[in-house]
């Protein structure tokens, strides 16, 4: 890794790594008090973990300007890894969230497993520890190989990268000992936010960057779904993560909104945080991992426009109906329904976009788990988008708000839409990327696709069921005009319910793992460095008709 | 128009020019009105703010993830003003930073729990759910009792809400410390500083049972028993009498 850095690039390096290592050691002195000592242990951790790394390939000799004409794989081999480590962990946590809601004692009694501490750390883990590197790392793949341009330098992938798992190890190392902000999916405290948001820079810059160096006319819709996603999310968090820390030594800070304006601005940030992380971002993958898998063009370049500014202008308007008959002003809870319904229409373009690309290839669908994957991950999409906007609507809000419902929503677009076409792209990502020609094992591959499918038919039904009883239960009333049911009799109802999640959510566990598996195995088969076939942006790459934008 | 993307689409920065602007219309006219139009919080002239106590309580809340499974806000639908009483006013949370209102309610709302029980059930409840509701889910916190409350930098606390907006006054704030620990320990020289400052309704008592201690314990339970009872706005805007609070 560091052999293929200049000297010039491992100066730097250390440096930074030595500026970390400082900084960590002064909150670890600063705070030695409070919790934040603990996350400055860590921080020190990195920062001399990375200056050790450095170390020891120091000496290695320059690597020869030959590789200005491939491209840079490295950083995104990590940031798959990574992202294969993360989903089996937060998987994990997933799994015993949802054990802990049936069996109660699996918390064991201690105060770091208990539910509302862990339930952040899956939140967390899956989202920005397992979507997140993978964003990054299929991103700079994909910028690169549709721009034909190579990063302009070899060390900024490197510290957006390792900048971003310190800043997901912060936030989940920090939840269980109790360092929260609290705010839905935005827990981590503010000296992890301002960390992200130099990272996060960094990553625009070297984003750009790379556009500027390519080698197409037009940017290919990938990259502007990446863009938006890299914009937005940069915006979202730093307003959303504006706050007033009590002292600089400690990790606790209040956020600088109360009440319904921060409720407000909460939901602004998390539902955009669906929009842009969890869905412009992954439909990025989508546009550039599905066509080339198929082996044809995306079916509509004007589609594919009137999409992307649908999604980008309408979801923003969306967040309030996270907050129908609160006491959020009427007139922004409908403004939210609104947006919400209209939403649909570019949603449904995209995915119809991704189907009717498969046409002329279906029956590659049927013998290639890998395109299954991202297939069924487009239907997936098409699904929960159609059940964001009905619940959106108040009335139907009025039921579902509060109940398990949403969560069968949730996991609907995160493991079928989210998850799916994440391993989809992976499993295309990886042998191109180690240059095995195909995944370890095909049959794994298919062994995963059937044990994901079925641990989320298992799950989200057994939530729709779940969600739906709850929500009745709590409105309906007997013949004397009571409330029929108490509390806790809606809460008995679940209880076979909370058991069958636990089951499926297990299938979809033990689905990543066996991923990860091959995952590994494969890169055992990557031939050494001396064989490996050119790979480079001059060269007209046989597959690059299906990536071109164009009808 | 898809001329136009056709040009659009070559120049990066353009591109993410063109993202950002049509990104943040949405959030500006949706957001910028809630801080200037004066109707969004309701006037409530007997709103008090969180005591020491009651703060240390809610961060504690905040720090177990109570708000995971909890919501503190009732919606203004029929069956739920029945379940839990008035509907949530936005005054009712204009201290909080941030706002707890939730979004999923595994266990059932807060909003107006303040009251309902006694101390006393609430620190059985809290050690072991299951002793009072066998069928809970709950998780027990046992180590609150446990735990000394840390008090030492609660002026910073207040500091820091007071410099955003909560009307904490200086000496709210030179008292905070000792402030925590009277309101925990109705016979101590703190107690009486408590009532002077935060009004004659605060409840200063010894929460967790044990009278030697402030404990985490001690916080939570104080915070849990304000919990909807900082105003009675909801309840003279909705025409309902307040509850008594119920005694030990
Ligand atoms: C796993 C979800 C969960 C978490 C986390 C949780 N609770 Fe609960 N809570 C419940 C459930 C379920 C009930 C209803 C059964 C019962 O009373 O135990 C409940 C009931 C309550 C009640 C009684 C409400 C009433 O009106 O009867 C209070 C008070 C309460 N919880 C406070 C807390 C506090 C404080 C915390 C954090 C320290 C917390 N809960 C964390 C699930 C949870
Ligand atoms: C093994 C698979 C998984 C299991 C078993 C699982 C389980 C759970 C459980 C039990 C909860 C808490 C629900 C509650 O409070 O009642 C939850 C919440 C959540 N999970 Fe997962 N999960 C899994 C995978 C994922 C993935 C892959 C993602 C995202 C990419 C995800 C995103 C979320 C989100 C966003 C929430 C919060 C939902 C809300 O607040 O409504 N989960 N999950």
């Amino acid at each position: 890794m560091v052999a293929q850095l200049t000297r010039n690039e491992r100066h730097i390096g250390l440096a930074l790594a030595v500026f970390v290592s400082l900084l960590g050691l002064a909150m670890a002195a600063g705070g030695k008090q409070d919790l934040f000592g603990i996350h400055g242990l860590i921080v020190f951790a990195f920062g001399v973990g990375s200056a050790f790394l450095l170390i020891s390939g120091f000496h290695l000799p320059e690597p020869s300007d030959e590789r200005l004409t491939r491209y840079y794989d490295d950083p995104i081999k990590v940031g798959l890894i990574l992202s294969m480590i993360w989903a089996v962990f937060g998987m994990f946590m997933g799994v015993w969230v949802a054990a802990q809601l049936a069996w109660p004692a699996l918390n064991f009694d201690m105060a770091w497993t208990s539910f509302g501490r862990i339930r952040p750390v899956h939140t967390t883990g899956v989202i920005f520890g397992f979507g997140g590197n993978a964003l990054i790392a299929t991103s700079f793949h994909v910028m690169q190989r549709t721009s034909r341009a190579r990063m302009p330098d070899q060390l900024s992938p490197w510290f957006v990268l390792i900048g971003y798992n310190l800043f997901c190890v912060l936030s989940v190392t920090g939840f269980p000992i109790g360092i929260t902000q609290s705010k839905e999916y935005a827990e981590a405290e503010w000296y992890a936010d301002l960390w992200l948001v130099v990272v996060w820079v960094t990553y625009l810059v070297l984003y750009l960057r790379t556009l500027a160096r390519r080698q197409e006319p037009h940017i290919y819709v990938s990259n502007w779904y990446f863009l938006a996603f890299i914009l937005v999310v940069a915006m979202l968090h730093i307003v959303n993560g504006l706050a007033l820390p009590i002292s600089l030594a400690s990790a606790k800070s209040y956020t600088i909104y109360s009440g319904v304006q921060d409720a407000m601005v909460q939901w602004w940030y998390g539902h955009n945080t669906v929009a842009f992380f969890l869905t412009a971002g992954f439909l990025g993958m989508m546009y550039y991992y599905l066509p080339t898998r198929a082996g044809r063009p995306i079916y509509s370049y004007r589609l594919s426009i009137i999409s992307f500014w649908g999604i980008t202008f309408f979801y923003v308007w969306v967040g309030s109906h996270h907050l129908h008959y609160t006491a959020l002003p009427h007139w922004v809870q409908t403004l939210g329904m609104t947006f919400s319904v209209m939403l649909l229409v570019p949603s449904w373009a995209s995915a119809a976009n991704a189907l009717l690309t498969l046409n002329g290839a279906w029956h590659k669908v049927r013998t290639d788990a890998t395109l299954r994957f991202m297939m069924v991950a487009a239907v997936f999409y098409g699904l929960s988008t159609f059940e964001g906007s009905f619940t959106a609507i108040r009335a139907v809000n009025s039921l579902s708000h509060y109940t398990d419902w949403t969560v069968a929503h949730v996991h609907a677009g995160a493991l079928g839409w989210v998850a799916l076409i994440t391993f989809g792209s992976i499993y295309a990502a990886v042998p191109r990327l180690w240059k095995t020609g195909q995944m370890y094992s095909p049959r794994l591959v298919e062994v995963h696709f059937w044990l994901a499918v079925a641990g989320i038919f298992v799950y989200v039904f057994a939530m729709w069921n779940s969600g739906i009883i709850q929500g009745l239960m709590w409105r309906t009333y007997n013949e004397n005009n009571a409330l029929a049911y108490s509390f806790i009799e809606s809460l008995v109802a679940m209880h076979p319910y909370y058991i069958a999640r636990t089951f499926g959510g297990l299938l979809f566990l033990c689905g990543a793992v066996v991923g990860f598996y091959n995952l590994w195995k494969t890169i055992q088969l990557a031939p050494r460095e001396q064989e490996v076939l050119r790979d480079q942006p001059a060269a007209v790459l046989a597959r690059s008709s299906a990536v071109q934008p164009g009808e | 128009m898809f001329k136009t993307h056709y040009r659009l689409e070559r120049h990066s920065i353009a591109l993410a020019i063109a993202i950002i602007v049509v990104a943040s219309i949405g959030g500006i006219v949706e957001i910028a009105p809630l801080f200037t139009i004066d109707e969004t919080v309701e006037e409530a002239p007997d709103m008090r703010v969180y005591t020491p106590l009651e703060l240390a309580g809610r961060d504690i809340y905040m720090r177990e993830g109570c708000y995971a499974c909890h919501s503190q806000m009732i919606r203004t639908l029929q069956d739920e003003v029945e379940r839990y009483g008035p509907f949530s006013l936005a005054v009712e949370s204009q201290y909080d930073y941030p706002m707890l209102w939730g979004s999923k309610r595994t266990g059932p709302d807060l909003a107006r729990v303040g009251g309902k029980y006694s101390d006393h059930w609430h620190v059985v409840h809290l050690n072991d759910p299951r002793e009072v509701v066998s069928e809970s889910v709950m998780p027990a916190y046992p180590w609150l009792l446990q735990n000394r409350l840390k008090t030492e930098k609660l002026d910073l606390h207040l500091r820091t809400l007071q410099k955003l907006g909560t009307p904490y006054t200086d000496e709210m704030i030179a008292n905070a410390v000792a402030d925590a620990q009277g309101q925990a320990a109705p016979n101590s020289d703190q107690a009486s500083g408590v009532a002077e400052r935060y009004g004659e309704d605060t409840n200063i008592r010894d929460f967790d049972g044990n009278p030697d201690r402030v404990t985490e314990m001690d916080a939570l339970v104080a915070y849990l028993q304000i919990l909807g009872r900082l105003t009675d706005a909801a309840y003279v805007a909705q025409a309902e009498p307040q509850p008594q609070p119920v005694e030990e």
